[in-house]
């Protein structure tokens, strides 16, 4: 135990301290990397996020666009790709209104999404519910997965 | 100035909401995106809240502190596998200090494609009555 705390110490001093610190540091900062939650990400923009689901038959698109209209999406299928764009927007309130807090944002957004199968584009449904926007999407007969039976 | 000062709705914030006290459901929290302004009769908050439900959204004012809170559904796909997933979902949770008295009767909250907007009348000042002391 003398002899390990003998070996460790003068060669930690040999180093400079601050190379220490600097290890400690990076250390640190690797610790708040981690501990990054993934909902920070959810403030990236009006852009609207993705989730991608599949099952056996569809592929599930779904984006959070709360106050956007129905009306005021575009949805296309081209190919494999499904464009989602529109544009949210915030009503003017009356005049004389004093703000405190402005967090929510308006404007306009476009995003194309490449799905990893062929579609079916005849079939493809848009439904927005309580500001969720849903799109299902067919797969290609091709795409689905076919049930092999081993004789 | 001051008087304005007064009037400020004031925020207590939450960047990483780690979950309430009173509430022991597992899930993540979030902080809902919120627009506050007043005018002179009413103060308004509109909170970017999607998914969630009229009935499964909670509001609560007491001792001028709102507390919104809001559970969403999960989604039923059914079996379904994740290929990409970008955003997380999860309840909501934020509490607000009014620095107004609020008429609590008349509290109207509207949810609409995942908006909430919430009016708080203000009450009414008093009006100043005056006293006159009779002599005698």
């Amino acid at each position: 135990m003398i002899y390990r705390r003998f070996l460790n110490v003068p060669t930690w001093r040999f180093r400079s301290p601050f190379e220490e610190l600097h290890r400690m540091r990076q250390q640190l900062d690797q610790l708040f990397e981690d501990s990054a939650t993934p909902h920070q990400r959810l403030s990236a923009g009006v852009f609207p996020l993705i989730n991608l689901t599949e099952d056996k038959d569809n592929y599930y698109v779904r984006a959070e666009l709360p106050g956007v209209k129905g009306e005021e999406l575009d949805i296309q299928v081209t190919g494999n790709n499904l464009g989602i764009s529109g544009e949210r927007k915030i009503a003017a309130e009356e005049k004389g209104a004093r703000y405190h807090r402005r967090e929510r944002e308006a404007g306009r957004f476009s995003r194309m999404i490449g799905l990893p199968g062929d579609i079916n584009s005849d079939k493809v449904n848009a439904k927005i519910e309580n500001g969720i926007l849903t799109v299902v999407v067919a797969k290609a007969e091709a795409a689905k997965p076919k049930q092999i039976s081993v004789k | 100035m001051a008087d304005t000062q007064s009037k400020e709705l004031k925020v207590r914030e939450k960047q990483e909401v780690t979950g309430p006290a009173e509430q022991t459901a597992p899930g993540l929290v979030f902080t809902p995106a919120v627009d506050i302004f007043e005018t002179e009769k009413e103060i308004t908050l509109l909170a970017d809240m999607p998914g969630v439900k009229p009935d499964h959204l909670t509001i609560d004012l007491r001792d001028n502190t709102l507390t919104l809170s809001a559970d969403i559904e999960p989604m039923d796909d059914g079996d379904v596998e994740k290929i990409l997933v970008e955003y997380e979902t999860g309840r909501y949770y934020r509490q607000f200090t009014l620095g107004e008295m609020i008429n609590q009767e008349n509290i109207d909250a509207k949810l609409n494609d995942g908006v909430l907007r919430l009016t708080l009348p203000k009450v009414e000042k008093a009006t100043p009555k005056k006293i006159t002391v009779a002599t005698g």
